[in-house]
């Protein structure tokens, strides 16, 4: 009966939905799907990808934008860029931090975070990848997310690569025409151009890569401990499946004296 | 206590004599385990082992929580990402608790709906009924407080949101909102006493629970059929009966691992799904977000809340009788608390003398009805306030007190039950009959 119930709720639910929605008329703004290497429950970080996406984070966004979350030494550790610990220390020191204990400004260690945003209407990036993590479509039910894997850094992705090249100003501000963001139209110039970071192994450099490689990067810093908790996740339902059989058995055989169905025990 | 005839714990060896005449622990432990619980109960009836579970689950990691968190407005967020990325498995106690939450109110909604279908609130289990009404508000009072503590943008605009239906309230609501806020807005000072709450009103739905085991232990469990165990001697009820352990103990701890190897893949693959992106934005007294929606489990009850606008006519009859006092406001949060006050009343609106739906041939299809009603109320709850949703939100909101306030009472005037069984055991054996040897068949 509940199962009945159940399932008819969620086909009414579905009915409802499709029929709600034809209706909405609004900018809808676009996000591309991207296949990123850290979808899905096997998921995981390329390395590679993400080293890449620091550099042009570095380069590019961190002129405006900060990390204030992210530590230095996280580019160390296990799941992530995963540097050896002479060049996170040598990349912590391009930037200098005030020291109260020092009353004075000293360069920064791998214990110290990355420097927060340098203007006041550049959103910290720390969990920018969480943060518009929502797309809870088709009509508010977070399909797309659940079964495409679009989130976070896809909407990154999406607002890298969705400036139309139209420009307007409002109230003395100039405003981009952008496919992706909100409202249609962003604060933020083109940050990225095609061939604007150079890296040291040659990889591709085009503005489409470029935006990969740093959203990637970004997902990364918003949730640094992904691949040990998909670790965590896969043992635990692993060992919760060989528990659920045990006791299943268990159970069966307990009953069966009671259930009389002494073909199974 | 007019329990079930049982045996009861003997002290045997000279230790447990020992003890006994000191402290009844044992006998109390013994005759909790071993209660005569009827044989016939179905799949629904695991939903209150796994609510104790989350209850502990969510105590155990809430206080490891506490030990690195800061209720402090310019250190709460930064506090939270410091778990998520510098305790030791951090991120792990942190998404336990975030997503057990929604686990908790899983079941406890199918531990209520349990209850509706099958009449477990009818006499003589009226007062387990109130316990469990008094248990879930408490759960929600602690979920919504808990909801503000990692201070991001919904924490802070749910609480000025729902802090704000207080202060609807007429002529004493400010007072009563400022009092609650401890300040004129949502600031430190609210932090900080929801961060204490958050942590006290667990203890209390803990000691709610205990009263909530004793008064069914008290009454016996309802059970799929309604029929009440017989009592006349210790025979009759070992035939209606099987203690708890290792029956049920066991059939529960099966359902709990099926139902935890779920929750250990959300929690390890999808741990934001349930949560909303925008608490990942630190909370901004100058930003509204777009849509302020509270977590999916609260969706129902602000769908009533939202419902009744100024421009429906029961809204606007009642303003004008009550000469404005009871305005469009403070109608939708009566409306609100009022959907949860209709639920727990309901062993005295329903006037049916048969308890379990299962013999109700007209009360099935309108619970039916409720169930796609009450998933109906959570989708509209997380739609924006605009139509077509006001109307739908609207008609399910009247079909939910509809139910309890017309329907329940009616149907036990006109509706003709069907023959019920004798006993338990006949309906057990019904179904899983020494004598045919077939396979049993499924529960409902």
């Amino acid at each position: 009966m509940i199962r009945k119930i159940t399932l008819a709720a969620v086909a009414c639910l579905g009915l409802s939905g499709g029929l709600a929605m034809a209706a909405t008329g609004d900018f809808v703004p676009h996000t591309t799907d991207v296949a990123f290497s850290f979808e899905g429950p096997f998921g995981t970080f390329d390395r590679n990808q993400l080293q890449r996406g620091l550099q042009v984070y570095t380069e590019v966004c961190s002129a405006c934008h900060g990390l204030q979350h992210v530590a230095i030494r996280a580019l160390s550790e296990e799941g992530g860029p995963k540097l050896p610990e002479d060049q996170v220390r040598a990349y912590a020191e391009q930037f200098d931090i005030f020291d109260p204990a020092l009353d004075d400004t000293r360069p920064r260690t791998p214990n110290d975070h990355f420097p927060g945003s340098g203007m006041p209407n550049a959103p910290d990036l720390s969990l920018m990848a969480k943060a518009r993590a929502g797309f809870h479509g088709p009509y508010g039910t977070g399909i797309n997310q659940l079964f495409r894997g679009i989130g976070g850094a896809e909407h990154i992705y999406s607002i890298l690569t969705g400036y139309t090249g139209e420009e307007k100003e409002e109230a003395g501000a100039l405003f981009y025409e952008n496919t992706a963001f909100s409202t249609g139209w962003i604060a933020m110039a083109p940050p990225l151009s095609d061939g604007q970071v150079e890296f040291a192994d040659g990889h591709d450099n085009s503005l489409s890569s470029m935006a990969l490689d740093v959203s990637a990067f970004l997902m990364w810093t918003a949730e640094p401990k992904m691949m040990a908790r998909k670790q965590s996740g896969f043992v635990a339902v692993a060992f919760l499946s060989v528990l659920a059989v045990l006791l299943y058995l268990t159970n069966k055989r307990i009953w069966a004296n009671v259930k009389g169905n002494r073909r199974h025990a | 206590m007019a329990g079930i005839p049982h045996d009861h714990y003997e002290p045997r060896s000279g230790g447990e004599k020992w003890l006994y005449r000191r402290l009844p622990i044992a006998g109390l432990l013994y005759d909790t385990l071993m209660i005569p619980t009827p044989k016939n109960l179905n799949w629904m009836w695991i939903w209150g082992i796994v609510l104790t579970f989350c209850l502990a689950l969510q105590i155990v990691t809430g206080i490891v929580l506490a030990m690195h968190y800061t209720p402090q407005v310019d250190l709460a967020f930064a506090s939270v990402e410091h778990i998520m990325r510098n305790v030791n498995g951090g991120y792990m106690i942190r998404y336990l608790h975030q997503n057990g939450a929604s686990l908790f109110f899983i079941a406890v909604y199918l531990h209520i709906f349990r209850g509706l279908y099958y009449g477990s609130y009818k006499a003589p289990r009226e007062v387990t009924w109130i316990i469990g009404m008094l248990i879930y508000l408490a759960m929600m009072a602690t979920a919504f407080m808990g909801y503000v503590l990692p201070w991001g943008q919904m924490s802070f605009w749910g609480a000025t949101v729902i802090t704000g239906l207080f202060g609807a309230i007429p002529g004493v609501g400010e007072p009563i909102q400022t009092w609650l806020l401890g300040g004129p807005a949502v600031d430190n000072a609210t932090l900080n006493r929801f961060f204490s709450l958050h942590y006290l009103l667990p203890f209390v739905i803990a000691a709610l629970v205990a009263v909530h085991i004793w008064a069914f232990h008290t009454t016996g469990n309802n059970n799929p059929t309604g029929v009440e165990v017989r009592r006349g001697s210790k025979e009759e009820a070992r035939r209606d009966t099987l203690p708890f352990w290792p029956y049920f103990v066991m059939k529960d701890l099966f359902a709990l691992a099926v139902i935890l190897a779920i929750f250990f893949a959300v929690v390890g693959f999808m741990p934001n799904y349930l949560g909303h992106p925008d608490n990942y934005i630190p909370a901004n007294p100058l930003a509204t977000p777009a849509h302020i929606v509270p977590e999916w489990y609260f969706l129902p009850f602000y769908a009533i809340l939202r419902a009744f606008t100024a421009d429906v006519w029961v809204v606007i009859a009642v303003e004008w009788l009550t000469f404005g006092i009871i305005d469009a406001k403070f109608f939708g949060v009566l409306a609100m608390f009022g959907a949860i006050a209709v639920m727990a009343l309901a062993p005295w609106l329903d006037t049916s003398s048969v308890r379990s739906g299962r013999y109700r041939p007209m009360f099935r299809w309108w619970f039916a009805l409720l169930c796609l009603n009450f998933v109906v109320l959570m989708w509209v709850g997380a739609m924006p306030a605009q139509e077509p949703y006001a109307t739908i939100s609207l008609i399910a909101s009247a079909y939910w007190f509809a139910y309890f306030l017309i329907i329940l009472p009616l149907l036990g005037v006109i509706e003709k039950p069907l023959p019920q069984p004798a006993t338990i055991e006949d309906d057990f054996n019904a179904h899983h009959s020494p004598s045919t040897g077939g396979a049993p068949v499924a529960a409902e």
